[in-house]
């Protein structure tokens, strides 16, 4: 899932560089940029379309300048500082990285490893299950960012068997749904039912009366959570053959 | 020195308005709201935002996570490419690179 992600990162500049020079760089390197991931990564080393969405300089002591970046998936940071050194002349680097949003998470709402070890101590020990609620978060917050399609309960397991969805199933959806979109399949009780891509905008999902609006990709709820009436068709219609 | 370059709206401030197909109502006894599910479904369908300490991988954390909570799976990262039913999305969004 290409989701956006915010930074905190040292750069450190390889020369002198004077504020308003280096504010004229980061306006450029914001918005849509060009970039070709670094020679040590895991994907092909062609240039590729990723979006700034801001910067920010938090801090500056000479050569070292600490900046808040947000990105969208897939943007090296690395590459980035490199290739504003390279536009500035001097050059410059990397020297530390930390993560402070990845899509719907964000660093001020992370737990440790340690939280995690409490909490399930108390849960062990004394059966409480409130620390553990707090540190572990239901499946449902990684598609908060995501177009949602809420489907009717009599439409759920046929989704959980690999049905598509089709209009006459959604209950409702969210607005400027477009063709293609990824989409996530929701209950009515905001439980996560699987993932698709649209075949239909929103507009055409409320005009229509048939039809597949989602196709589904991958399925995360298990089959039998909901009753699956469309089984009772199905021995009908064979039984009438 | 503070300076914000602003540019394209980020996702997480994108905001989204849901449009009723159909009104329906949803049988209460099946599936359940995700915030009151009983702690082992819980467990098997949650995430951790967790802030990864310096030094261990990634792949290491999530294996002690998954020690830690006696789950089956347990993974790691930005992606729901590996995501099944069972698994464990440990998510360190503040993951330091070293």
């Amino acid at each position: 899932m290409q989701t956006g992600k915010e930074y905190i990162c040292l750069m450190r500049l390889h020369g002198d560089v004077s504020d308003e020079k280096l504010l004229e760089a980061i306006k450029l390197f914001t918005g849509q940029i060009y970039q070709i991931p670094p020679v040590r990564s895991s994907v092909a080393r062609k240039p590729r379309i990723r979006t700034i969405y801001y910067a920010e300089i938090i801090e500056r002591n000479g050569r070292d300048v600490l900046m808040r970046i947000a990105c969208s998936g897939g943007t090296y940071i690395r590459k980035y500082c490199y290739d504003l050194g390279l536009y500035l002349g001097c050059g410059a680097h990397m020297q530390e990285l930390r993560r402070t949003k990845a899509g719907p998470y964000d660093e001020g709402d992370s737990v440790t490893l340690l939280d995690v070890y409490e909490a399930v101590k108390l849960y062990k020990e004394n059966g409480e299950e409130r620390a553990l609620r707090s540190v572990i978060q239901p499946v449902e917050t990684t598609v908060k960012l995501l177009p949602k399609v809420y489907v009717l309960d009599s439409a759920v397991d046929a989704i959980c068997h690999g049905a598509d969805l089709a209009v006459v199933g959604i209950s409702k959806l969210d607005e400027k749904i477009k063709r293609g979109d990824e989409v996530a399949i929701m209950t009515l009780k905001g439980e996560l039912v699987a993932f698709g891509r649209a075949q239909m905008s929103t507009e055409e999902i409320l005009e229509s009366s048939k039809g597949i609006a989602v196709d589904i990709e991958r399925v995360i709820m298990d089959r039998g959570t909901y009753p699956s009436v469309w089984k009772k068709g199905g021995k009908d219609f064979n039984g009438s053959t | 020195m503070n300076s914000i370059v602003e540019g394209i709206t980020p996702p997480w401030q994108h905001e989204r308005r849901t449009v009723v197909r159909l009104e329906a109502e949803t049988d209460p006894s099946y599936g359940y709201d995700p915030y009151e599910r009983p702690v082992k479904m819980h467990l098997r369908l949650g995430v951790i935002n967790l802030d990864k300490p310096r030094g261990p991988t990634s792949h290491e954390v999530s294996s002690k996570v998954k020690d830690l909570l006696g789950v089956e799976r347990a993974g790691h990262g930005g992606t729901l490419g590996g995501l099944k039913p069972g698994d464990i999305l440990l998510f360190p969004v503040c993951y330091l690179y070293c």
